[in-house]
């Protein structure tokens, strides 16, 4: 790729891993998931169209309109959330070898990351409403909980790989301290994409939809292209972290893909075979398993940092 | 039709989600509509959901007669449904109140309170009846959303429907 760094920018944030290719990509996602749970409990489950047509008919809804700052913020928050991750995929390091990034763009990611899910908490904060507020409430101790295990993955990564530059973290040069940060980011998958057993909060979204309760239409579907987006930037962050170093970049692009759609499988695996966690349970899961997993890797980082 | 429109109401008709409100029933219809759900039947198939907020859903399923305590519900219910939306009544307490008509307790059947589109007759309606009437309502909320003047014929002769015989 001999493309300036603008141009490499502007396909990526449009074309590969961004826009274009990870909205239909986010959209396969989410109905394998569904598709292959399905499939476990001897269903057909949904058409392979049914996210596409949840978007063209949300757009088509005749929202009755609200007016004032909570009105536009409500709009505001999921076009920050789609753009915010289509930047975080436009930075993922899917071709190692090419010229890549800047220096400490692996901050940039995390921020571009934890934006969204900010964001949907605010948005049930700011709705008004009291099935939203209570919602988002017990969404907001699950991602208080995951976020911590997620930053502390990356910084994890970060002390293995001695960079803060998302290409160097994803470099060849792994030890175990890489592989258990990237076991613990695996373990945040759940709750980021609100599957069981970590769909707590989800236990209020089938009585009223979550914070997104007082959601509708237009604002509704880019909360749910967000969603679609959120999947691919989160597998593919981890499907980066463990591609192999060389290659020709069509096999880069193919491993790339295949590694996310192992980790939809996986996750449909633990979806469909395991129950809902109570808020508690889940806070000693956190507390018992991924910190200690954590804390291991995070010594295992350090320990060879100052041996080598 | 503009290109739009079709794509629009192709997907109002593959992509339905549904509300369910018991507005005073004995379960049995409850019973036979999250039957429709099963590995059996699964009308998910069909691009069906259910949702639990009437605000994200298309298509309100009631079960029941209404009783004096749910008018209120099944009112706010469906005027929090955006348009387009269609109502879906299902079994005979809905339409008629059934063997509790005249009870003090009863309000009457869901009609007297909200416009119903599709009636599934049954005490309880048998689960292909129900996925049925709600593939109906899809039909019905598609061409709800089509501008004026293009909608589909329904009375027209199946050859001028595009229908193959």
């Amino acid at each position: 790729m001999s493309l300036p760094f603008s141009a490499q920018l502007l396909v990526r944030l449009l074309l590969f891993p961004g826009i274009l290719f990870a909205v239909p990509a986010g959209w396969l996602c989410i109905w394998g998931e569904q598709a292959a749970v399905a499939r476990m409990q001897r269903r057909i489950g949904p058409p392979l169209l049914a996210p596409f047509f949840d978007l063209i008919k949300l757009l088509g809804k005749r929202v009755p309109a609200r007016h004032g700052l909570e009105a536009g913020l409500l709009r505001l928050y999921p076009v920050c959330s789609v753009f915010s991750l289509a930047a975080a995929l436009a930075l993922l390091p899917v071709f190692p070898e090419t010229a890549h990034g800047f220096p400490m763009d692996g901050l940039l990611l995390v921020a571009l990351l934890e934006l969204p899910s900010v964001l949907f908490l605010l948005a049930g904060f700011t709705s008004g409403s009291v099935y939203a507020e209570t919602s988002a409430l017990r969404e907001a101790i699950l991602t208080l909980l995951n976020d911590s295990v997620f930053l502390l993955a990356f910084i994890t990564l970060a002390i293995t790989a001695r960079s803060l530059h998302i290409a160097a973290m994803a470099a060849p040069a792994r030890n175990p301290g890489h592989w258990i940060a990237v076991l613990a980011i695996l373990f945040c998958l759940p709750v980021r994409l609100r599957l069981n057993p970590f769909s707590t909060a989800a236990g209020e979204r089938e009585t009223h939809a979550g914070p997104l309760s007082d959601y509708a239409g237009t604002a509704l579907g880019l909360w749910e292209t967000a969603c679609a987006l959120e999947w691919v930037a989160l597998t593919g962050l981890v499907a980066v972290l463990v591609l192999p170093a060389s290659g020709a970049w069509w096999i880069h692009a193919l491993l790339f893909l295949a590694l996310i759609l192992t980790q939809v499988l996986l996750l449909a695996a633990l979806a469909a075979g395991t129950a809902r966690f109570t808020l508690e349970q889940s806070i000693g899961f956190y507390a018992r398993w991924v910190a200690a997993l954590l804390a291991i890797a995070s010594f295992a980082g350090i320990w060879l940092r100052v041996r080598l | 039709m503009r290109i739009w429109d079709r794509l629009m109401h192709l997907a109002r008709r593959r992509s339905p989600r549904l509300c369910h409100l018991n507005s005073g029933s004995c379960n049995g219809c409850d019973i036979e509509l999250l039957s429709c759900f099963s590995p059996r039947y699964d009308i998910e198939q069909l691009g069906v959901r259910v949702e639990g907020n009437p605000r994200h859903a298309d298509v309100l399923c009631v079960t029941g007669p209404v009783t004096r305590n749910t008018v209120g519900a099944v009112k706010e219910a469906w005027s929090e449904i955006c348009e387009p939306r269609a109502v879906v009544a299902l079994g005979s307490c809905t339409a008629s109140a059934n063997v509790f008509a005249g009870s003090p307790t009863i309000a009457g059947p869901v009609s007297r309170h909200i416009p119903v589109d599709i009636y599934v007759p049954g005490c309880p309606p048998h689960p292909d009846a129900i996925i049925d009437g709600i593939t109906r309502a899809a039909q019905i909320l598609a061409d709800r959303g089509v501008p004026a003047g293009l909608q589909p014929d329904r009375h027209a002769p199946a050859a001028e429907q595009g229908i193959q015989p």
